[in-house]
């Protein structure tokens, strides 16, 4: 009896949250619902909020009254223009992160066996953890004007192909690593293992059988691709682009280093947030992304992308 | 009960802060708290670890007992946040953010009677507006330098006479036009440069300040641009990216720092600087001590020692710019000068309009066109608009 008495705090404690299973759950998943509640969507919604204040144009002082001006801003040509060129990029770069990738992953998910199969797994995920500014700024030595490239074309007698191509107007410039052709590679390079990846999860899911069924049933190469492997790894596509969208959508560091200097999403939140003090113009350019992704991830779940996740 | 406890404690802090804002300047210089935390610019507070030759940290330190530490900055926007988080006794800052922070109450006025080297500094810069107001002085005068126009000797037989060969379509020396070869900075205050161009050419428009601009000059000074826009084909924001496209574009001309120059001809590129007959823009820093401050006797025995060390001459040569006590040229307390001082622009005092930020109720017009705009529509030449 006395040696009942004198249980300790923790074995009460214990003791209670066994009779009380609720009050487990309900201190265990606390913490993860704050973090949730609080930190990510309450900041999300205080940006929201802040996109429907504006700025005052007389003073550049923040007026805190619900008004949908600052989205007409969206609007103006200007601000029109980097939405559209963002989007286009974005989209640009996922076709071809998509139609380069699925060669990789397909080698990768069928050919591949033993070591070789280590070595590509090596090689795919080895730009991943070198740094992303390293890898932006070798590809900005490679692509400038008096860079590797240039040089070996010139060695190959083929630089009036490269100059007939910077001519081009919109993609072309003054060098690769000036023009909007340069943004794209880099981006293509930088988000291609994010593309391969669930590419190659999608691939190693799609039994051999069904391809060989596909040919014994007389289909040609092409045909068992378009209407059996193609089918079966779309989600895994659409997986991979739902990352080269959004990440292009929302980078601002690879256009400010290479490129024309036009912006992009994240450089024009990036500038109104921090160097105009424009904060519901900011908020605004923020939420254009989200929404576009929240479209994109309703086409993308109808398309089953997320049964291969 | 709860509530007026409530009440009670938030009156009585409320009446703490206001206590402690409306703290006028101090008076005398006690004992040292042992510490002081600066915000600075790359390379602004060096303490021997980037290069042995460049140290005026360990000295102070040793003298006083004040033990510095630094925290960087790389943008005027990013000075002004940390100094409104708080927590740190001083801050470098340029003319673009000193007049915010002097707005936004979040640094006190400076007892100049305490700084006994205060009758040092370059007498141009003691009353400077952008850390002068109604006649307070809210900072010490830190360092300065021009944005000079930087140029490749090999497409300039001579060192070009104006601006306009980064503004106008032209055919250089080499034989070759300047599109394509060209670049600008890429920030809003560049507009600036554009003003101070037109201001020049233009007469007809008026402008007496190329930071104070009504709408009409401000649209001229945006067209400039969008002609400018089409011979650039990348603006420059980051040094050292400029310093490589000087290196491996092909780049010939650019609005640049002494910084860019210095480490380009330290690396044999074939690269000068000029401030043309136009003048330039320019920035000077002040070092400011944050209204809550904890550590103020170091920062009053900091602003003395910013003023008469070796940190003067030596950061001029170490930062390709000017010192603030013009004496540090030339009487050998550090490694710069007379030469090195005017080649970072010493004697081009006159000619260089220094950042301030443009505000929509200026000095010399009724109205002028704010910041913010400057910033929106800056974004729109950029993107070919």
């Amino acid at each position: 009896m006395i040696a009942a008495r004198s249980e300790s705090i923790g074995t009460r404690l214990s003791d209670m949250l066994w009779r009380r299973p609720a009050v487990l759950l309900v201190l265990l998943l606390l913490p993860p619902v704050l973090w949730l509640g609080i930190i990510y969507l309450g900041s999300l919604f205080a940006l929201l909020l802040q996109s429907f204040f504006s700025i005052d144009h007389f003073t550049g002082l923040i007026n805190y009254r619900f008004t949908l001006s600052t989205y007409a801003e969206l609007f103006t040509p200007a601000n029109f223009d980097i939405i559209l060129r963002t989007v286009t990029m974005a989209a640009c770069c996922t076709l071809a992160s998509a139609v380069i990738a699925f060669p990789i992953a397909y080698y990768a998910a069928r050919y591949a066996r033993g070591k070789w199969r280590a070595v590509f797994y090596l090689g795919i995920m080895m730009p991943l953890w070198s740094s992303y500014l390293v890898k932006i700024y070798a590809w900005k030595l490679i692509l400038a004007k008096e860079g590797i490239l240039t040089w070996a074309l010139e060695g190959l007698r083929l630089n009036w192909l490269l100059e007939a191509y910077l001519s081009l107007p919109v993609v072309g410039g003054n060098s690769l690593s000036v023009s909007t052709t340069g943004t794209f590679i880099v981006f293509v390079y930088v988000w291609m293992p994010f593309m391969i990846l669930p590419i190659q999860a999608a691939l190693e899911r799609v039994p051999g059988s069904m391809l060989e069924a596909s040919g014994d049933l007389g289909a040609r190469p092409a045909q068992t691709f378009r209407h059996v492997l193609f089918p079966l790894a779309l989600p895994g596509i659409v997986a991979g682009s739902i990352f080269t969208f959004s990440l292009t959508l929302g980078d601002y560091i690879i256009p400010q280093i290479i490129g024309t200097s036009r912006l992009f999403i994240g450089q024009a939140v990036y500038q109104h947030q921090g160097i105009a003090g424009n904060i519901p113009l900011a908020a605004a350019f923020a939420v254009v992304p989200i929404v576009i992704m929240g479209l994109y991830l309703w086409g993308a779940k109808r398309m089953g992308a997320f049964d291969a996740l | 009960m709860k509530n007026t406890f409530i009440t009670a404690v938030v009156s009585a802090i409320t009446a703490a802060s206001v206590a402690t804002s409306a703290l006028a300047q101090m008076t005398e210089i006690g004992e040292g708290e042992g510490q002081l935390s600066i915000v600075a610019w790359a390379g602004y507070v060096e303490r021997g670890e980037t290069d042995k030759a460049f140290d005026w940290v360990t000295g102070f330190e040793e003298a006083t007992g004040c033990m510095v530490s630094v925290k960087t900055a790389n943008t005027s926007d990013e000075m002004v946040a940390l100094m409104n988080e708080g927590g740190f006794d001083l801050v470098t800052a340029s003319g673009d953010a000193s007049l915010r922070m002097i707005a936004g109450k979040r640094v006190q006025p400076i007892n100049i009677d305490l700084v006994p080297s205060w009758s040092s500094v370059d007498d141009r810069l003691k009353d400077a507006p952008w850390h002068t107001v109604d006649g307070v002085h809210y900072g010490v005068p830190y360092m300065w330098g021009p944005n000079v126009l930087m140029y490749n000797t090999e497409a300039f037989a001579e060192a070009p006479t104006s601006w306009n060969v980064v503004f106008e379509e032209t055919t250089l020396s080499d034989g070759e036009s300047n599109a394509g070869r060209v670049q600008a900075y890429d920030g809003p205050i560049h507009i600036a440069d554009a003003a101070n161009y037109l201001m020049f050419h233009q007469p007809e428009l008026g402008i007496e300040d190329p930071y104070e601009l009504n709408a009409d000059q401000y649209a001229a000074a945006l067209d400039l641009l969008r002609g400018q826009r089409e011979l650039v084909s990348r603006y420059w924001h980051d040094a050292f990216i400029q310093i490589d496209d000087f290196k491996n574009e092909g780049m010939v001309a650019s609005g640049s720092w002494p910084f860019q120059v210095n480490l380009l001809q330290a690396d044999n590129v074939p690269v000068a600087s000029v401030i043309p007959q136009e003048g330039a823009t320019g920035w000077a820093d002040t070092t400011m001590l944050h209204v809550d401050s904890e550590n103020p006797n170091c920062a009053y025995m900091w602003f003395e020692h910013q003023l008469s060390s070796n940190l003067q001459s030596d950061l001029s040569v170490w930062f390709g710019a000017v010192p603030s006590v013009p004496a540090a040229c030339t009487d050998g307390r550090g490694m710069q000068t007379q030469e090195g001082c005017d080649a970072n622009g010493l004697a081009q005092f006159d000619k260089i309009k220094f950042w301030k930020t443009p505000v929509a109720n200026c000095e010399s017009q009724d109205e002028c066109v704010p910041y913010y705009r400057w910033v929106s529509d800056y974004i729109g030449v950029i993107g070919g608009r």
